[in-house]
Order: structure tokens, then sequence, then C-alpha cells
């Protein structure tokens, strides 16, 4: 239908990511300003109990497509799914979470229905005709860009988790539910998933945490993170690291931050014996606040901190997390 | 099994970016250009394959004139060939033009895979990868971080970093697959490949010679345009917390944390 914005509900162990809501609040704003509906887009197997919360958060349609061969995502039969519903009903805007799935599908569908695409927007809106508009940082942070759509529709945007404000939901707002019919053949989908080795605990990717404490070189080793792990369980924070501290093998690949690691913009980024090297910058510079801890009063991260402490963080650390078991104690 | 790997030149990581007062542009004049970082582990990856298999590594770069130094760092590591896109009508391109752009130029070479980086690191798409499968009809995987080819060339076992763990998958060839950090570790050029990378062939090619259409690449074959840049966002000065060791400290943070932050 033209005038309505689409977002896809993206769903992660049999729940649905935050930051559908956070799209779901921007795009009712604009679905509003366009006169037209928003309509969340949900893929999966047995996942139709979960349309229920997107109406709260404020979508007045839920096209549900399941299928057993839409349990696990793969790009052939996400993108086909996708792809077919878009072209049957013409939405003007597509919104996806630009997650580690998102960044997958959305080009990928973007390139078959020729649609423009924004990836990693920290802002969207709407120009005086009614056009998607769209802020995306490049260049990893060091200049934001402003996007402008053509007219073909339908335009479509990745947004950062954790950028966009979410407003509460109301529960006594309900979606209609369309069920897709879905086609897929075997032969459409040209990957098969092995297997899958878990290497996280229970805390949320980098990407899209609230919390981070990250450390570097300083931290001296790999068994000296035990004490950051340790800070991370108080505040429910996942756990970062510089090049130096990955290079050296004390964490895994998938904890680097920075240019060449994962761009975080989590609220509060805690920074653990890291100077502050340009790359590294570039990957968390976008927290809302950062907090340095750093024997050198002249390394570069005390630019950017917020709060600073110079001082040995074998010494700082251990304090710190007494400090805030005491505050979730009194509560 | 012959291999092509798409490399951008990009802006050094060390480059301080910085936006013209107009938000034209960003002013390039001071800049140094690398290889985009996650393109060289394609071409490393590459190099392996050829290595095993035997076969052509072939490096496909749409960029200006100073790309031909980036593409000559790939043939001194060990590429074969290359093919660079320069034309001005291929300027200010997005990841859909791009792509029919690299698409084009694919259908005079032989692949059995082709590799993108997971993202350039100046305009951070992380699109090209996959708009150039969808074009070519080929299967992607992203963010590969191990590749093992069946020996019958048919298909690839690789594992993808994803959130919380790592997924491993089965995918048939030809595919477009696109590199992380953690796939290998990129070789350096050595000197007699520094040598031997000047006698390489280099097919330079412009819009002509592709036989695209003005309209259908660079900004007017765009779906999406950068009209402004801007600058960050500033950050208000930081604090540093003065006292006298953690004792004093960290208790004046936790404070700040809770009361001005908001954040514990
Ligand atoms: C192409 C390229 C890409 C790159 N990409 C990235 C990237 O994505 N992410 C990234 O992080 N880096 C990246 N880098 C590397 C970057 O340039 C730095 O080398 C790296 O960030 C340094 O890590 P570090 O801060 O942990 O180590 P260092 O710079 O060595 O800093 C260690 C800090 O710990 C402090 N310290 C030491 N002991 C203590 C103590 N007991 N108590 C308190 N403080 C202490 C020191 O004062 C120092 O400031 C990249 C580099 C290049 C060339
Ligand atoms: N101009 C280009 N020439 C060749 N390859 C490119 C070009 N632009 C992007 N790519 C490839 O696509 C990957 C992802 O780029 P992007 O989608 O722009 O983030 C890069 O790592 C390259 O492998």
């Amino acid at each position: 239908m033209a005038n309505s914005v689409w977002v896809f509900a993206e769903v992660k162990d049999g729940k649905i990511k935050k930051v559908t809501f956070e799209m779901l609040s921007e795009g009712k704003k604009m679905a509003e300003k366009l006169g037209g509906d928003l309509s969340a887009v949900l893929l999966g197997q047995n996942v139709g109990s979960l349309a229920e919360q997107l109406g709260h958060y404020g979508a007045d349609k839920v096209y549900l497509a399941e299928h057993e061969a839409l349990k696990d995502y793969t790009t052939d039969a996400y993108s086909k799914v996708i792809a077919e519903l878009i072209k049957a009903n013409e939405p003007s805007i597509v919104l996806y979470g630009a997650t580690v799935l998102g960044k997958d599908l959305s080009p990928r569908v973007a390139a078959r229905v020729e649609a423009g695409l924004a990836t990693d927007c920290t802002g969207i809106g709407l120009d005086n005709s009614g056009k998607l508009t769209a802020t995306r940082p490049m260049f990893a942070g060091k200049a934001y860009a402003d996007i402008s759509f053509s007219d073909s529709k339908p335009n479509m945007a990745s947004i950062r988790p954790n950028a966009l404000p979410v407003s509460p939901p109301d529960e006594s707002k309900k979606a209609e539910v369309i069920k897709v019919d879905v086609n897929i053949n075997p032969d459409d989908i040209r990957t098969t998933i092995q297997e899958f080795i878990k290497t996280a605990g229970e805390r949320p990717d980098l990407t899209e945490a609230e919390i981070i404490v990250s450390g570097g070189r300083g931290m001296k080793g790999p068994e000296n993170f035990k004490m950051l792990e340790e800070l991370a369980d108080v505040l429910g924070a996942t756990v970062g690291a510089s090049r130096a501290a990955v290079d050296a093998g004390w964490r895994n690949v998938s904890d680097q931050v920075g240019q060449t690691g994962k761009v975080v913009s989590p609220n509060l980024y805690i920074a653990c014996g890291i100077s502050g090297a340009i790359q590294h910058l570039a990957g968390m510079s976008t927290s809302k606040y950062i907090v340095a801890i750093n024997k050198d009063s002249e390394a570069p991260i005390f630019q950017k901190a917020d709060y600073g402490i110079v001082d040995d963080l074998f010494k700082v650390l251990p304090v710190l997390t007494e400090e805030l078991k005491k505050l979730k104690a009194e509560g | 099994m012959n291999v092509v790997v798409c490399v951008k030149q990009v802006p050094d990581t060390e480059s301080a970016i910085k936006v013209k007062p107009d938000g034209s542009d960003i002013i390039k004049d001071d800049l140094k250009y690398v290889m985009n970082p996650y393109d060289e582990y394609g071409i490393e990856e590459a190099l392996r394959i050829k290595e095993k298999f035997g076969g052509v590594v072939t490096i496909l770069c749409m960029g200006p004139g100073r790309a031909v130094e980036t593409i000559r760092t790939g043939l001194a590591m060990g590429a074969d060939q290359a093919v660079q896109l320069d034309d001005p009508a291929f300027e200010g391109g997005d990841a859909f033009a791009t792509a029919k752009a690299l698409a084009e130029a694919l259908k005079g070479i032989e692949y059995g895979l082709i590799f993108c980086g997971k993202q350039a690191i100046d305009d951070d798409l992380s699109q090209v990868g996959a708009s150039l499968a969808e074009l070519l009809k080929l299967p992607q995987v992203s963010l590969i971080q191990k590749l093992e080819i069946a020996d019958d060339k048919k298909s690839a076992t690789v594992h993808r970093q994803v959130e919380g763990g790592i997924e491993i998958l089965k995918v048939s060839l030809p595919a477009v697959l696109t590199t992380q950090k953690g796939l290998n570790e990129p070789r350096y050029a050595s000197l007699p490949g520094i040598m031997k990378a000047k006698k390489k062939p280099l097919d330079v090619k412009n819009l002509a010679a592709l036989g695209l259409s003005s309209d259908s690449v660079g900004c007017a074959g765009s779906k999406s345009l950068i009209t402004k840049y801007t600058p960050p966002p500033p950050r208000a000065a930081g604090k540093i917390i003065e006292g006298e060791g953690p004792q004093e400290t960290v208790p004046k943070l936790v404070k700040l944390l809770r009361e001005e932050a908001k954040m514990i």
C-alpha cells in the first residue's frame, strides 16, 4: 500500500529484538505524517505469538510468514519472502535493524527490488515531499552524511541499535495479522546451516549492548579480563577489547571495538587500559557516556572521556566493582 | 580455481576526516590512501586457494587513477592480474550503482568464487557484496572467518561470525563471500613481488569499454545519494576525577554516573 512504512521484525532466540521496537516507535511517527499505516514483517517458524507485541509498539498490521524453511535465517529464503511481499504491496519505506542479520538481508533485498538503502543510520526522517531521509556515520563516525533517495519506491534504511528512542508500549493496541503464503523450494536455498557454536554467554552483542566495559593492552594478560567480566556482571554489560588485546590473543576477534572491529554506541562505555588510538575512538566515540581508567594522564582517551580516573586499573577496578555491588544491594 | 577479489582504495585509518565548510564533501587534499583492510583478507584467502588448487587471482577495483597503487599492492602480494574501472562517470555512486559496474566487469572474467570485504571503511556501507551477489544471482555468505573448499570445488564450508557465536554453513559455489578479521593474516608484499607486480596485466576500463550507459552508474545510476556531510557532534570536555587513590575517586565516579549521567 502506498504511504505505508514497514519494519522488519528481527527475532532472536524466540524474542523480538529491541531495535525492532526502536524502529516501530520512529516508524509510527512517520506513518502518521504520511497518512499511511505501519506494518511489521515477521518471519520464522512458530513466531505468530510475537505479533501481539508488535501491535503494542504501534504496528497496525503484521505480515506473518511462517514456514519451516524460515526457522533459521538464510539469506535466500528471507530475501525471497520479503522481496515478494514488497513487490506485491509496494510500501514506501522499509526499515531493518543494522544487525548482523539486517546487514546481510537488507542489501540483498534492496538490490532485488532496486531500492535505495542507507546502512547503519542514526537518524531518519521525512523531507517536504514525504520521502525518507537518513543520517548515517561514515568513516567510522569521523563524519556524518545526510542521505536522500530516488523517487522510485520503496526507500530503505537499516537502523543502528540504541540510536532511536523507544516509545512505551500500549497493551490495548492490536495489530491485524496478515498470514503470508510462503513458497520456498529446497532449491531456492543455496546455503545449509550445519552447526552453531555458541561463543558468548547470555550477554548482548557489543553492537547492541547498553553498557560496555572494554580492556586494552593495559590489562596485561588474558587472565585479568576476569576483573572486567565481574564488573560487567554487576552492570549487566558486555565486555569489549582494543585491537592490541585481540591481536595479543587475549580476547576473541568478535570482541574488538574500533574502525576495523565493531562500531558500538552504548549508553556507557568504560575503557580500561586503552590509550584511545584514532582507530579505537572511531569505533566508540558515539557512546553517550565514556569513562576512562588509565594510569597515563596524557592518554588521548581522556580527551573523549566524560569522566576519567588517572590511576592503576588494577587498583581501581576491584573498588569500582565493590562500590557498584553495594549500590545494587541497596537497590 | 579462479578467484576474483573486489578491492577498494580507502583513506588510511589514521586519517583525520575533515568536512568542507559548505558540507559538500570531505577534504581530500591531505588524505593518504590504502587498500581497504577487509579486502586484504580476501586477497590472502584467494592466494591460499590458488596455492592449493591452482588458478588465477584477479583483482577488480573501481576507482580513480590513484587506485593503481592499491591494485599494485595486491599484485605484489601475489594476485595475477587486475581490472580497474576508472571513469568520472563512476564517481559518487551508491552500493547499487557500484555493484552494477562490478557485475558488468565480471562478465568477461571466469571465476569460481568472489571475495568482497565486509565493509569499506570509508563509506561503511556493508552493501556491495550482497548487492553484487544479487545482481549475479549467486549465493552470498557474509562475515566469514574460515573457509574450506570441497575437493570437487562445487561447495564450500564456511564459518561466519554472528551474534553470540559462530555459524557453520555449507554454500554452493560460485558464491560471493564477504571477509572479516580472523579469516587469516594477510601477507606483506615481498620485494620480488613488488618487482613482478609492475609487469602483471592491468586492464583499465572506462565506461565505454564496460558498455554501460552513463545514467546507470555513478550518481546518475544511484538510488540513494549523499546530500550533505557534517562533522560529528562535538563532545563536551570531560572531567578528570581528583582524589587520593580509588577509595576517593571511585565513589565520586559512581556518584556522577548515578546522579549526573543517570547511567546506573
Ligand atoms: C589499519 C588499522 C586498523 C586498526 N583498527 C583498530 C580497531 O578496530 N580497534 C582498535 O582498538 N585498534 C585498532 N588499531 C590499532 C590502534 O592503532 C592501536 O594500536 C590500539 O588501539 C592500541 O590498543 P590499546 O589502547 O589497548 O594499547 P596501547 O595503545 O598500548 O595502550 C595501553 C594503555 O594502557 C595504559 N595502561 C597500562 N597499564 C595500565 C595500568 N596498570 N592501569 C591503567 N592503565 C594502564 C597505558 O597507559 C596505555 O594508555 C588499528 C590499527 C591499524 C593500523
Ligand atoms: N569501488 C569498489 N571497487 C571494488 N570493490 C568495491 C568497491 N566498493 C566496494 N567494493 C567491495 O565491496 C566491499 C564492501 O564495500 P561497501 O559495501 O562499500 O562497504 C569492499 O570491501 C570491496 O570488497
